[in-house]
């Protein structure tokens, strides 16, 4: 507000002072001059009349010579005011209009405006630094469940590619440096419904300066980051982020877990998957075999370290090994797009093949050229564009990894159910049996569709009337709250997949174990059901239903009938 | 020596003595309040006010808070005095002289402020 009022004083000074000047000296002139009364007499013209006169003259609006004609000395003063008033108006007025293009003037407004929409969020939000693929696709997933986001984007375009992107939520989008603190600021990092902070600039630098920055703003504040090198992650962790991602190493422990245990990968899958979307298929990569590796940048390394864990045999084929560095043996010189550097590196026996350089198009031939030589070939590619997926959909890869979609899933599912990012930790300690059981209970839960994941808060908000049981002291179970509120023999296509009572974390806790006020529940089923449960938490009468099956008197009158009908009752057999 | 200071100064005490000048005299008897005065009053005022735009700091916004209220306090007597001119049969009598005047008064307290805070600003400079 103060930086538009200062802009438009500064700039308007000198026209006004103009504006003054010239208005005055048109109007000393106009009283000094003798002008004629109505019969012809001679008589002073008086400063209101000048400045009713000038006022006209000089905005062309030309009423005419009041209050009387004028002599032939005033119209000779009038020839010349009328220039300069005139040139000094427009003048003026032009200086005005040229301020409201200007672009400064232009960025202090929008920067206002955003600062008061960012003020009056009542919501919580998260701060994205960097709307690029990843920060794209982090926002629509949170604006898709209903959260709300905040964006700092350096580059114009993205942010008015933000504005037209069809967002469930509104999102308000600074073009500004989030290097500055100032800016991060400006976003709303120290307000006070500001979750967390969710660094995705592709300048590693960038991204560690704004953890740092959220930190000593908001110490309480959630940071997560996106980085590329470890050195970088090593700093990150330094100052306390959060959460550090780093797609590639993500990726590849990704695909260690699903050669070793495929139902584990497929639950993941499936929890941290966009409701309302077909299911996946497990995959199953080869856990025997040899894999060739094509590119040993950051994705080949991180792939190798996480897939010689396996004990597999691997080969590499890399084009500039000088520039890469390379493991001590199984190295094929070349870039792998040609039958020659593949069979080289003996493609014909291998059972798996990963694609991964940084050039989509080299990634690409690759897979068609060794799916010719190898038709039984386990592919995983790695897609560096996002605009190429229609292509890597037919090119017949098993497993498609796009870092950016990675990160945003694995942000999106820590920022919306961070307890569903616990319950994955858990489940990746498990046996695969354990994983393949919870697989088929889900999938008979629902047809083949993504599984709704949410958390339940057992509080006085979300849960008023099981709060009000426990507080009596009436023990509520986790049974009874999957009981249908609509006929209680059923029960919910609901699983709890967890329970955290008092910070201990209990999985697939059992039925009968009794709900407290304070509880967090993660739950997983159909999304009606969700709603069922909360009916059930907020309405009293519905919890005594599910916990009795009583459908009593609700009403004050009715309350009141029913008891004197019982008092009656005691007393009637007492006169007998 | 800042010629923008100068410039600057200069209109703020002019403001005030012009003001003092027009201000003096008989309350009520229009001889003693030329119109000329109140006109040249009301432009150095004007160009006072303008000339304190922009200023960032909490003195600036106090000059221009004075600069605005002498600025109001003048414009309202001039309104009077061209309503009682022109608009009624009674012209400027000395009534309407006496509240123009008390109004130009009032003008010139703010007017003093400003003087007194521009004072104390050099004061606090020290340079």
């Amino acid at each position: 507000m103060d930086n538009i009022v200062y802009l438009i004083m500064r700039r308007m000074r000198v026209p006004l002072l103009l504006l003054i000047g010239v208005y005055a000296v048109a109007m000393a002139g106009m009283v000094l001059i003798p002008a004629r009364d109505a019969a012809g007499d001679p008589v002073p013209m008086s400063f209101f009349h000048a400045f009713y006169f000038v006022s006209y003259m000089s905005t062309t609006i030309g009423f005419g010579e009041l209050p009387n004609e004028f002599t032939d000395a005033q119209r000779i003063w009038v020839a010349f005011c009328v220039f300069a008033t005139v040139a000094v108006w427009v003048y003026a007025v032009g200086t005005l209009i040229a301020l409201l293009q200007d672009s400064t003037f232009q960025r202090a407004i929008t920067e206002r405006r955003f600062r008061k929409r960012v003020r009056r969020l009542r919501d919580p939000f998260y701060l994205v630094c960097g709307y690029g693929q990843t920060g794209g696709a982090l926002v629509r997933s949170l604006t898709d469940r209903h959260d709300h986001a905040v964006v700092i984007d350096i580059d114009p375009e993205r942010v008015n590619l933000l504005k037209l992107d069809d967002q469930r939520e509104y999102v308000p989008a600074l073009c500004a440096d989030a290097c500055q603190p100032a800016n991060l600021e400006a976003a709303g990092l120290q307000h006070a419904l500001c979750k967390g902070v969710v660094a995705l600039t592709n300048v590693n630098e960038v991204n560690l300066q704004i953890a740092i920055a959220a930190k000593l703003m908001h110490p309480r504040i959630k940071v997560i980051c996106r980085a590329d090198s470890h050195e970088i992650e090593a700093n990150m962790a330094s100052v306390g982020t959060d959460h550090i991602y780093d797609p590639f190493d993500t990726f590849a422990l990704d695909m260690a877990i699903a050669i070793q245990a495929p139902c584990l990968t497929l639950l993941g899958d499936w929890l941290s998957g966009v409701e309302g979307e077909p299911l996946g298929e497990p995959i199953y990569p080869p856990s025997k075999g040899r894999w060739v590796l094509c590119g040993y940048g950051r994705f080949g390394k991180a792939m190798y370290r996480y897939l010689s864990e396996q004990d597999l045999a691997l080969t590499v084929i890399e084009a500039l090994p000088h520039k890469t560095g390379v493991p001590k043996e199984g190295v094929v010189h070349g870039r792998g797009t040609e039958a020659v550097t593949l069979e080289q590196a003996g493609i014909q026996d291998a059972v798996g093949l990963v694609a991964g350089t940084d050039n989509d198009a080299d990634n690409l031939s690759i897979i068609m050229t060794a799916l010719e030589l190898n038709p039984d070939l386990f592919v995983v590619a790695r897609e560096n564009h996002l605009h190429n997926q229609i292509l890597f959909d037919r090119v017949g890869a098993k497993v498609v990894m796009l870092p950016s979609r990675i990160i945003a899933e694995r942000i999106r599912v820590r920022l919306g159910t961070p307890l569903l990012a616990e319950f994955l930790t858990f489940a990746r300690y498990q046996e695969d049996n354990w994983a393949c059981e919870l697989v088929s209970r889900i999938a008979a839960l629902v047809d083949d569709e993504a599984p709704h994941v949410w958390e339940v808060r057992v509080d006085e908000v979300d849960a008023p009337a099981l709060c009000d049981e426990d507080r009596r002291g009436t023990a509520v179970t986790i049974a009874q709250l999957l009981c249908d509120p609509r006929a209680r023999e059923r029960s919910l296509p609901v699983i709890v997949l967890m329970r955290l009572h008092n910070d201990a974390r209990r999985p697939l806790p059992e039925g009968a174990e009794r709900i407290r006020t304070g509880d967090r529940l993660l739950c997983c089923g159909r999304a009606e059901a969700s709603r069922c449960m909360t009916w059930t938490m907020r309405n009293p009468w519905v919890l005594r239903y599910v916990r009795t099956g009583e459908t009593g008197p609700d009403g004050g009158v009715w309350r009141w009938l029913a008891r004197r009908r019982e008092q009656a009752h005691k007393a009637a057999p007492a006169k007998r | 020596m800042n010629p923008e200071k100068v410039v600057f100064g200069f209109f703020i005490v002019l403001a005030l003595t012009l003001n003092f000048g027009f201000f003096i005299g008989e309350i009520d008897n229009p001889e003693h309040h030329h119109a000329w005065e109140l006109f040249a009053v009301v432009l150095v005022n004007l160009i006072a006010t303008v000339l304190k735009f922009g200023d960032r700091t909490h003195m600036g916004a106090l000059l221009l808070a004075t600069s605005l209220v002498a600025i109001l306090q003048l414009v309202t007597a001039s309104l009077i005095w061209a309503i009682a001119a022109h608009a009624t049969t009674g012209g400027v009598t000395s009534s309407v002289t006496a509240s123009i005047v008390s109004l130009s008064g009032g003008a010139m307290i703010a007017n003093v402020i400003s003087v007194v805070l521009l004072v104390i600003e050099t004061y606090t400079l020290r340079r």
